[in-house]
């Protein structure tokens, strides 16, 4: 215990003098998460309100043939400019981009809204293009629009009254809370989290190994009078230290920038006050465990520092993938999930960002299957620490 | 004293040591000299008990390297080839270190540490940060490390490699001061005058077998060369290559 405890103050003391340790323990990781979060969120704010407000500048073609539409179409805030010669260089302009979306106006409309046949418009747009689909959306539906207001009018021409066309009416009541709705945008902090430990102790797990071993310290520490595994658990209990405070600092940083954040615009009031912040890091702490030793027995499988930095960087994205796949999924918590790590302390801290009440047999299921297998990994580090080769 | 008794090790199909023995004295220095890829680092490896050997026994003080290597790393010093320090810790650091991982009483270390220090000309440098130091200077830390806690036998490998002649003649009298104080010093180096001027010893090694083990003066005897280097040369021819 007292050898484990000398490793442990020496890598401590160590790393807080190493530059590289401390710009990814104590500022990359946790500042990476909230600047990024806060510029993809304020991004996608501002795009919203820019956009409901904007006019549309659409092109379009044989524009004499409706005038009816284009004044339509101005009521809309949507301006109507000319458009490309044909169809065929519509077609061509909105593929390349030019154009997001063309409306086309044949010869025949209006004819055919006087024979009563449905008069055809075209617009042209390219649905694969999310961003251009949201103007093609804006002229779709006021085109819909416009063909109700001449339905309506019709009907009521031959004495009906213009609501037998409309059968339903729908009335969504929507359930989610301003906390509810902020959980979608804000579960993605959690990887922040989550990477934010890993990159804090990554520079511990490869300088306790492969670092160890390219320095040429490894070897005079093995033979001193200790055994190995004091040797490694005071090093992974260095690297988790390291990661804990990587995490803590990154979920300050949460706390302090989400007071910045326009969030309420958007309908979210996350709850993300110090409770969660204590709560969020005590919840992570086996997965502290389970992320060091996981790191530090990739890293002692390789041969130099550059090879553990190759191989953690995939331990870095690993914990997104479960995470990534039950959002995408859209699935609900469920008790087999709280089995594994990463995973279960999204759905917790989702939960808690929810501002809804936590499971207990969640929680537990969580803290213990992800210690149990922080503690199988940690003992394969000791027993890999053993091997001869270690020294390669 | 340490004893080895018929050592083998391989690596794969390398058969690096193939039959080593010999047997170093406390209060005498042993040399172990062989050109390079001779097999005198795996021997001090087995002896340090970073390698187990495949065949064979090595004991420290009558300890078993093998059954009991925490009892025989306790009664050595080993300085490994090449030794590297922790850059960001200062060469007092690094020997307290080491020192408190050997088990050195907590109201010992400072007075211990110091004495090494002074008796290794580290005072200058004692308390800067290791990185940066001079080859010389590193080989000084890293051999006040191996020796802080005072061991019984002390095993160097190659510590001469890449010293300057004035760090290279105060490593030498610290081996002569480790001999008096009645220690077992075994040191490996592939360079006959080295040897021949320190040791009372020399196991000579060629292809992992040992190719005479005598006194100087049994050296030249039995190689019939008066010249050290001579001698040296003639021993190594004495040892096959491996089929």
């Amino acid at each position: 215990m007292n050898t484990t405890f000398t490793v442990f103050l020496k890598e401590v003391l160590d790393n807080f003098r190493d530059r590289r340790t401390l710009m990814s323990a104590l500022i990359m990781g946790p500042i990476f998460g909230p600047v990024l979060f806060s510029f993809v969120i304020n991004l996608s704010i501002e795009r919203s309100l820019e956009n409901a407000e904007k006019t549309l500048e659409l092109p379009v073609i044989g524009a004499e043939h409706a005038p009816n539409v284009i004044d339509f179409m101005r009521s809309r805030n949507i301006d109507t400019v000319a458009g490309p010669a044909d169809l065929a260089a519509a077609m061509e302009a909105v593929k390349e981009g030019t154009h997001d979306v063309v409306l086309v106006i044949p010869e025949a409309f209006g004819d055919q809204l006087g024979d009563m046949t449905p008069a055809l418009l075209k617009i042209v747009s390219d649905q694969a293009n999310r961003d251009a689909d949201r103007d093609a959306r804006r002229v779709r539906s006021a085109v819909r629009e416009y063909g109700q207001l001449l339905s309506g009018l019709r009907v009521v021409a031959r004495g009906v009254n213009p609501q037998a066309l409309q059968a339903i009416a729908i009335d969504e009541v929507d359930v989610s809370t301003p906390s509810g709705r902020s959980a979608i945008l804000l579960g993605m902090m959690s990887y922040f989290f989550i990477f934010a430990a890993l990159m804090g102790g990554m520079y511990l797990a490869i300088d306790t190994t492969a670092g160890e071993r390219e320095r040429g310290s490894l070897e005079p520490l093995l033979s001193l009078p200790v055994t190995r595994s004091q040797l490694i658990y005071g090093k992974i209990a260095a690297t988790c230290l390291f990661m804990t405070l990587s995490m803590l600092l990154s979920l300050l940083a949460f706390y302090f920038v989400l007071d910045f954040m326009p969030l309420e615009q958007l309908g979210m009031t996350p709850n993300f006050g110090l409770p969660v912040v204590f709560g969020a890091l005590l919840l992570f702490l086996p997965f502290i465990l389970l992320g060091g030793a996981l790191m530090t027995l990739v890293a002692s499988f390789t041969k130099s520092y550059r090879e553990a930095q190759t191989w953690l960087s995939v331990v870095l994205i690993a914990p997104t993938l479960p995470i990534l796949i039950v959002s995408i999924l859209m699935l609900r918590p469920r008790i087999e999930f709280m089995l594994i790590p990463s995973l279960s302390q999204h759905l917790l801290l989702v939960d808690m960002v929810k501002n809804e009440p936590l499971n207990p047999v969640h929680i537990a299921i969580s803290v213990v299957s992800t210690l149990i297998i922080g503690i199988v990994l940690t003992w394969l580090c000791a027993r890999l620490y053993r091997r001869e080769g270690l020294l390669g | 004293m340490i004893r080895v008794d018929d050592i083998h090790k391989s690596f794969g199909k390398v058969k690096a040591v193939r039959g080593v023995s010999f047997e170093a004295p406390d209060g005498k220095i042993t040399g172990l000299l062989g050109p390079n890829g001779a097999g005198k680092s795996t021997t001090m490896r087995v002896l340090y008990t970073v390698l187990r050997p495949d065949e064979g026994r090595a004991t420290i003080d009558g300890i078993d390297v093998v059954t009991d290597s925490l009892g025989a790393r306790r009664r050595i010093g080993a300085l490994p080839h090449g030794a590297g320090l922790y850059p960001q810790l200062t060469a007092r650091e690094n020997i307290v270190y080491f020192a408190k991982l050997c088990g050195v009483d907590k109201a010992e270390i400072d007075d211990r540490v110091d004495d090494i220090v002074r008796l290794l000309e580290i005072t200058d440098f004692a308390d800067r940060r290791t990185k940066g130091f001079s080859h010389g200077q590193r080989t000084k830390v890293a051999l006040a490390r191996a020796l802080v806690h005072d061991p019984r036998n002390v095993i160097l490998d190659e510590p001469t490699s890449g010293l300057d002649v004035m760090a290279t003649r105060s490593l030498r009298e610290l081996i002569l001061k480790l001999k008096d104080g009645g220690r077992c010093v075994l040191f490996s180096s592939h360079i006959m005058q080295e040897v021949a001027a320190l040791c009372d010893d020399i196991c000579i090694i060629a292809h992992g077998k040992v190719a005479i083990d005598d006194s100087i003066e049994g050296i030249r005897r039995r190689t019939g060369c008066e010249d050290m280097e001579d001698a040296f040369v003639k021993a190594i021819q004495m040892v096959a290559p491996p089929a």
